[in-house]
């Protein structure tokens, strides 16, 4: 293997495809901290070069782990289509960038090529990308899915309700849906990240939500993000289960740190589709970030970026009916600012579109990384932008229980309204039924929690 | 003696209203001369419990069930909006909230402060506040000259070595290693425990303990530390405490005390809580979870 250019002059080296990967990431703090960051940017640029040239079938051939070694390599190669495949291998990653970008080029042919790609062709050409051919080319791709509400379609943008609580009380965790229903969030889903996993508390959660859904007669479905294990007891309990969720990683260890391998994963699935209340045919929920495998040592030297192209790969698998990057929860030792947040962001919902799954972003960041809800909020209008299927809504972008920021149940509406966009549409018609929305924009009687206290 | 305490709290009082005139205790300010045009703004802190409660909802359907729905959860529900976005003093007082936390995370802990409580200060070899946040593997190892001074000034071998260390709040430091001090120290003196040298490490991680007890080999190494800074909650602090901990001791062999400020777990009370942890460690020759196990 050969890999090098000259570059000014100077002569530009790599070992293989795995330290050329690395090196042509755009800036990572988490890709510093792994050791795997260009030296300079020289060496940078000298990488995307070389990564331009790589062939979709190179890549193939040489992913993050073994195939013998890595159920997420094996679950994602097996799935490849190689008929499309065959047309495609001898793309360089050159080639594949403009191919997505190119007028000709439409969203069925994408989605038909996504069938044949893999994690690291994913990576590599997302590498080669700036921000805007990142918003475009996702804005190419509609992914949607089907639960109880339609989500995805086009000029529509989705709201996570997010009601967190510190001590998980049911009144508290009420009050705060009753404010985020009040601005028009909740058609992504009602969804508890719950302090305490335990089956009892977990189902009181799905109770409660499930409770609010059928009086308000809403048309949404409810989630509470405990550990997987302990949603499926509570489907086989009988708890009304509207999604079923898990945090992914992108190899087989990173997925053992979270206590989840492929097989589990799969009855879980199955679970959903005999146990769960809405119609489907979509039940999973997956949340993603770059530098979780890195943060488990689970990265076998691989760039964080590579590593999360991988999860959508996987997360294919189950035909989820969301999955969204926690972009900036981590942390600044593997995104360090405002910067390479946005980044992340833009190319987390990228890969995630390009993959076939749909994809929406948790646009935060933590009290410790140097970025400010100003930058999130630039994010936001970037991924609405791109055609992001969905953010999350939080009292004030603050939550209770996760210490970080992240998007207001005042963004949705306000992305909306500035960009033309939609909530999905049987969502919508719902808010119109109640009054709190009229041609897309929030009556004089939205925002006011106390109108759900009415029934 | 009282009457020097009062002397020095009467002068740190005066000080700190010269230092800012604009606090509202500074009455003959108000004179309206000093306004030609009329101008006065001199507001109540926003940041107070009560102000907080506030809905900016102007017309709520249910006022008293927003009240109770608001009383429900420390979420920033009740807020309103103007168009889709929200009051302005909503979005000032989040400002407020994230801005404390900001100062606190870049926060230097004041030299004089430290030297006042008899305490010298070492670096780990995150050199820089950025460093320090990129790289949490170099807040975890003490630079050489660093080891070179512990080798140099501390006692070796106590039963206790506690240490301070500004983590990602420099303000939980100063809020609380006055009031926790004595107890630690006066503690651990009635339960016939000697304590070592106190220092202080400049961008500091939990790890930490295992380095620095390489140098002065106590039976317990406890740090106390600042934490990262919730919106709004920038003065909370923890202890982290390990039996001898070796150079390979990840947090599974350590204990904790969080959560330490004066409007969580006080720093009195945590400082007790300290002292006999510390002699359950020393008793049973373990801490974490070795220390659950028996």
């Amino acid at each position: 293997m050969l890999l090098r250019t000259k570059l000014f002059g100077k002569t530009f080296e790599f070992q293989s495809i795995r330290e050329l990967m690395g090196k042509a990431n755009e800036p990572k703090s988490g890709d510093e901290l792994a050791g795997l960051a260009a030296g300079s940017i020289a060496e940078r640029v000298a990488a995307k070069y070389v990564l331009a040239e790589v062939t979709l079938e190179a890549l193939r051939a040489h992913p993050a782990v073994p195939y013998d070694q890595d159920e997420v390599t094996r679950v994602i190669d097996d799935a490849v289509n190689e008929t499309v495949y065959g047309e495609i291998k001898g793309w360089t990653v050159g080639e594949f960038r403009e191919w997505l970008l190119a007028d000709q080029t439409t969203a069925d042919m994408i989605r038909r090529v996504s069938n044949a790609l893999t994690g690291e062709m994913v990576a590599a050409v997302t590498k080669l990308m700036s921000n805007l051919d990142l918003i475009y080319a996702a804005r190419k791709i509609r992914v949607t899915s089907h639960c109880v509400n339609t989500a995805g379609l086009a000029g529509t943008l989705a709201s996570r309700c997010q009601p967190n609580h510190p001590v998980d009380d049911p009144e508290g965790i009420r009050a705060a849906i009753y404010e985020g229903l009040a601005y028009g969030s909740g058609d992504s889903v009602i969804g508890i990240n719950p302090v305490d996993d335990s089956l009892g508390s977990v189902m009181r959660l799905l109770d409660m939500t499930h409770d609010i859904i059928r009086t308000w007669q809403i048309p949404t479905q409810n989630c509470v993000l405990s550990h997987i294990t302990t949603q499926m007891q509570a489907l086989q309990k009988g708890a009304p289960v509207g999604l079923v969720f898990q945090s992914l990683s992108g190899s087989q260890r990173g997925n053992q740190s979270f206590g989840v391998e492929v097989g589990m994963l799969d009855e879980a699935c199955a679970l959903a589709r005999k146990y769960c209340w809405p119609e489907g045919p979509n039940y999973m929920y997956f949340e993603t970030g770059q530098g979780s495998a890195l943060s488990a040592d689970a990265h076998n030297g691989w760039d964080q970026l590579t590593l999360e192209a991988r999860i959508y790969g996987l997360a294919k698998r189950w035909q989820p009916y969301q999955v969204n990057t926690v972009v900036g929860f981590i942390g600044p030792e593997y995104l360090y600012d405002a910067i390479q947040i946005t980044r992340a962001g833009l190319e987390d919902h990228f890969m995630g579109k390009l993959t076939g799954i749909p994809m929406g972003c948790d646009a935060c960041y933590t009290n410790h990384a140097r970025a400010t809800q100003n930058d999130i909020e630039n994010l936001a209008v970037l991924l609405s932008a791109a055609g992001c299927n969905y953010f999350m809504g939080v009292p004030m972008g603050d939550d209770a229980m996760l210490a970080y920021q992240c998007t207001s149940f005042h963004d949705a509406p306000s992305l909306r309204q500035t960009l033309g966009l939609r909530p999905l549409p049987e969502f919508e018609a719902w808010l119109e039924r109640l009054g709190l929305m009229q041609n897309g924009v929030l009556t004089a009687k939205a925002g006011d929690p106390s109108f759900f206290l009415s029934r | 003696m009282q009457e020097v305490d009062i002397q020095a709290i009467v002068k740190a009082v005066l000080a700190e209203l010269h230092m800012s005139p604009g606090t509202g205790v500074d009455a003959p300010r108000a004179a309206a001369a000093d306004d030609p045009d009329g101008l006065r703004i001199d507001l109540e802190d926003p940041t107070l419990p009560e102000a907080r409660q506030r809905t900016g909802i102007a017309d709520p359907i249910n006022p008293e069930g927003l009240a109770a729905l608001m009383a429900a959860t420390p979420a920033r529900i009740g807020v309103g909006r103007s168009g889709p976005r929200p009051r302005t003093a909503a979005r000032l007082l989040f400002l407020a909230d994230h801005g404390v936390t900001q100062d606190a995370l870049m926060h230097a802990v004041d030299p004089r402060f430290l030297e006042e409580l008899g305490f010298f200060t070492v670096e780990s070899q995150a050199a820089d506040r950025q460093t320090y946040l990129k790289r949490p593997d170099l807040g975890r190892k003490l630079t050489e000259a660093s080891r070179a001074m512990l080798r140099e000034r501390c006692v070796k071998s106590p039963d206790v070595q506690v240490f301070a260390g500004d983590g990602l709040s420099g303000a939980a430091i100063e809020h609380n290693l006055r009031h926790i001090l004595p107890v630690i120290q006066q503690g651990l003196q009635s339960a016939g425990l000697s304590l070592g040298t106190l220092f202080f490490v400049r961008n500091a991680r939990v790890g930490l303990l295992n380095d620095v007890n390489a140098i002065v080999d106590a039976k317990v190494c406890a740090i106390l530390i600042g934490e990262r800074p919730g919106l709004a909650r920038a003065e909370s602090m923890s202890i982290y405490l390990g039996y001898r901990p070796g150079p390979e001791a990840t947090d599974a062999q350590r204990d904790a005390i969080c959560n330490i400020y004066a409007g969580g777990l006080n720093p009195l009370e945590a400082g007790a809580h300290a002292v006999q942890l510390i002699q359950k460690m020393i008793r049973d020759q373990a801490s974490g979870v070795d220390l659950k196990r028996r």
